[in-house]
């Protein structure tokens, strides 16, 4: 058998392991403002190429440039920031907390602020999102209560899931936000099956699926993706590219596609690339694909580009699999630096004003945390009642959880 | 009233279902402008229009992901599994989405859908279009199970499982859709419109989740069964002459065990019978209660007639399939003990 004959297996690497250079020499980033705004009415093959770009309004200097440009005013940039500083700020105190054993696990969202907090402002109120663990911005940017949240985290008496759920799988109907399942991509054909809803009742609002790189693998999202494309359903479907399934590199499940935006192409899905870490393309992007689903142009796949700073979760070290210093490597930056740059230079901003904003909303929050240790932490203080664990498995509790539950003493 | 078999009987529940409340809508792999491989939702598409009667992708996990997204926003999907067998890609959307969406979230979303799925054997279906999951189901909490015996249970149920807040697992007896089948497969088939429970009304009625009917009164052993198997119980009784009281469970979950107990405790003797295989079968459950609850009423151990611990063969149906002369001997054996 020569060796030509025989077979070897390709497992994808990074390109850098600990203890090595970072490097990003890979990811191609265009210049801001190059890409071309299409109109929402195009057909998906006539833009094929934009699921292999990326599409930038801020640059360097930070200027708002090119196409995709000038939707937003300054009070809403400002919104946008403080929405982004108050995600930061927030995560801060719940990663202390955690470490303080106020609760069993965190998420943060370090370095992704800009991709739930603009997207949110895209959406109308009745809009659905189906969201992972890692769009809390989603929340905030809707003014949802910071309090209910730490409840939530802190599983205390107040808990709108009554402990039940794992911290930050929050739910809130009346802020479009669907209850955070925990498995992976099981919710992105959900929303899609959502929209549908919208559709088949001649309604005016739309969905939103959410997904991680790593998940983008899992049948679910290609089963979106079919059910999308056929009923050409109202749905948005995010997929957020942090480059790190915690420690799988995003290669392990994109494969010898080019980019997670292609896999849209298949499915005669508009698929767009964005600058995730630009809040003003988040936004821009958002806003258009919104507007195709409510004209009834159907479904829009989008990649947001960004990088994971923190931790997959409070239970892995990412300096095991990855260079400590990759995070500063990284070559879109950092969203609030960088919305916070264009602020001054629209001259809306300076850095003594967002000095003190920073130390206001970190105040805000410290305000609500006592607000919410007030009805206890995970091992503190007030808990959900023990009857909680068998109420709501049925809207009627049928004889044989009734059974046990007066066997547990309740 | 009509005479009906079951494929016109849950075909009727979604007609009626569909007809007074226009949230339901009823999709699935081949059921829209076909009416589905059994037919069941024939005509359904033509009167309702594609948006509330239309077909879906080979997906069952898309098929009931999408209905869960649906039933989200508000409607009340009743969608069809062409067969049970085929289910197991939903798995993960039924078992950790549609049966927790009410607990997780404390009632903030909740998850109304009805699965409905062909269930069972003798159709020389092989191992892909004759399995029985249903434990594979009242293993899950937060999901509710049916099996119908008959047109008349069908469509009640049906009309139930539609109008219920919670997911519901509906599983039709594929053998049952045409007569009631008693396992005697060297016979003809006796077709519903032969049979009182193929009496059916041809508006709205319900059939209540979670209560049992005695099939046969009698006062030597208790039979407890579901679906197919209450007919095959029902004969087994007849050719050995043992006073059998068959009780067909209708729902496995939630339970009818006071009917069950009451049973047991008046005939001291209890025999078991499902299609499904053995080990961790829903009749183990069935056992375990039948033990805690009437274990000092007991004369004689409470003994399982199902299929083997083997996947569902081809050409040896008629040996795997727990027929009458199996039941029967059962009945022997714990009247004899």
């Amino acid at each position: 058998m020569s060796d030509l004959d025989r077979l070897s297996l390709h497992v994808p690497e990074p390109a850098v392991r600990p203890g090595g250079q970072p490097d990003f020499s890979n990811v191609k980033i265009p210049k801001a403002g190059s890409v071309p705004r299409p109109e929402v009415d195009v057909a998906p093959e006539d833009i094929r190429d934009l699921a292999f770009s990326i599409i930038r309004v801020l640059n360097r200097d930070g200027e708002a440039v090119g196409p995709w440009a000038g939707l937003l005013s300054d009070a809403e940039l400002l919104a946008g920031l403080r929405h982004m500083m108050m995600l930061r700020a927030f995560d801060a105190r719940m990663l202390m907390a955690q470490r303080q054993g106020k609760t069993s696990f965190y998420m943060q969202h370090l370095g992704e602020e800009a991709v739930s907090c603009a997207f949110r402002r895209a959406l109308r109120k009745g809009d659905m999102n189906f969201p992972t663990y890692r769009q809390a911005g989603l929340l905030i940017a809707d003014d949802y209560p910071m309090v209910e949240m730490m409840n939530q985290i802190f599983s205390n008496e107040s808990d709108p899931c009554h402990g039940r759920q794992l911290p930050v799988m929050y739910t809130s109907k009346e802020h479009g936000f669907f209850t955070i399942s925990g498995n992976l991509a099981t919710q992105y054909v959900q929303a899609v099956g959502w929209a549908m809803a919208s559709a088949i009742k001649n309604d005016s609002r739309i969905a939103a699926g959410w997904i991680g790189d790593g998940s983008t693998a899992e049948s679910d999202f290609h089963s979106a993706l079919v059910f999308a494309s056929t009923y050409r359903a109202p749905v948005i479907l995010n997929i957020v590219n942090n480059q790190w399934a915690i420690s799988t590199f995003q290669g392990i499940a994109r494969g010898g596609s080019g980019t997670f935006a292609a896999r849209g192409l298949g499915f005669g899905i508009p698929a767009l690339r964005v600058d995730g870490n630009d809040y003003l393309a988040v936004y821009a992007v958002a806003r258009w694909a919104a507007e195709r689903a409510r004209r009834n142009l159907g479904p829009t796949l989008i990649e947001y580009v960004t990088y994971r700073v923190g931790a997959h979760s409070t239970s892995d070290d990412p300096s095991a699999y990855r260079p400590k210093t990759e995070s500063e490597a990284w070559p879109l930056g950092d969203p609030v630096l960088r919305l916070k740059k264009h602020l001054i230079v629209r001259g809306a901003w300076s850095e003594e004003r967002h000095a003190q904003a920073e130390a206001e909303i970190m105040d805000e929050v410290i305000q609500a945390q006592k607000k919410a240790e007030i009805h206890g932490t995970l091992h503190a203080g007030g808990k959900p009642s023990v009857r909680d664990i068998f109420e709501g498995v049925y809207a009627e509790m049928p004889p044989h959880i009734r059974r046990q539950r007066q066997k547990a003493g309740y | 009233m009509a005479r009906m078999t079951m494929i016109e009987a849950v075909r009727s529940a979604m007609d009626v279902s569909m007809a007074r409340d226009e949230n339901v809508v009823v999709f699935g792999e081949d059921v829209g402008y076909f009416g589905g491989v059994f037919r069941c939702t024939q005509g359904l598409q033509a009167k309702y229009g594609t948006t509330r009667c239309f077909d879906a992708p080979i997906s069952e996990s898309g098929i009931v992901g999408t209905a869960i997204g649906m039933a989200a926003y508000g409607l009340k999907p009743c969608v069809e599994i062409q067969f049970a067998d085929y289910m197991y890609p939903a798995y993960d959307q039924i078992t950790q989405e549609a049966a927790r969406i009410r607990y997780r979230s404390n009632g903030d979303f909740t998850c109304p859908i009805v699965l409905r799925m062909p269930t069972g054997g003798g159709i020389f279906g092989g191992q892909t279009h004759s399995q029985s999951p249903e434990a594979l189901f009242t293993h899950v909490c937060g999901l509710k199970v049916i099996v119908p015996s008959n047109p008349y249970d069908a469509k009640g149920l049906l009309i139930s499982a539609i109008e219920d807040p919670d997911p519901v697992m509906f599983l039709e007896p594929k053998r049952l859709y045409n007569g009631p089948f008693d396992g005697h497969h060297e016979r003809p088939v006796t077709p519903w419109s032969k049979h009182e429970l193929g009496d059916v009304p041809e508006g709205h009625y319900t059939i209540p989740i979670g209560k049992a009917e005695i099939r046969r009164k009698g006062s030597a052993v208790t039979v407890v069964a579901y679906g197919t198997m209450v007919h095959v119980a029902l004969a087994a009784a007849e050719e050995t002459r043992i006073d059998a009281e068959v009780i067909d469970l209708r729902s496995l979950l939630p339970l009818d065990l006071d009917t069950i107990v009451q049973s047991v405790t008046k005939t001291g003797r209890c025999v078991v019978v499902h299609e499904a295989t053995l080990t961790s079968g829903f009749g183990a459950e069935l056992v375990s209660l039948v033990q805690e609850h009437c274990f000092y009423h007991l004369e004689a151990p409470v003994v399982r007639v199902t299929g083997w611990d083997t996947p569902y063969p081809h050409a040896q149906e008629w040996d795997y399939f727990p027929g009458p002369a199996r039941v029967g001997r059962a009945l022997t054996e714990v009247m004899e003990a």
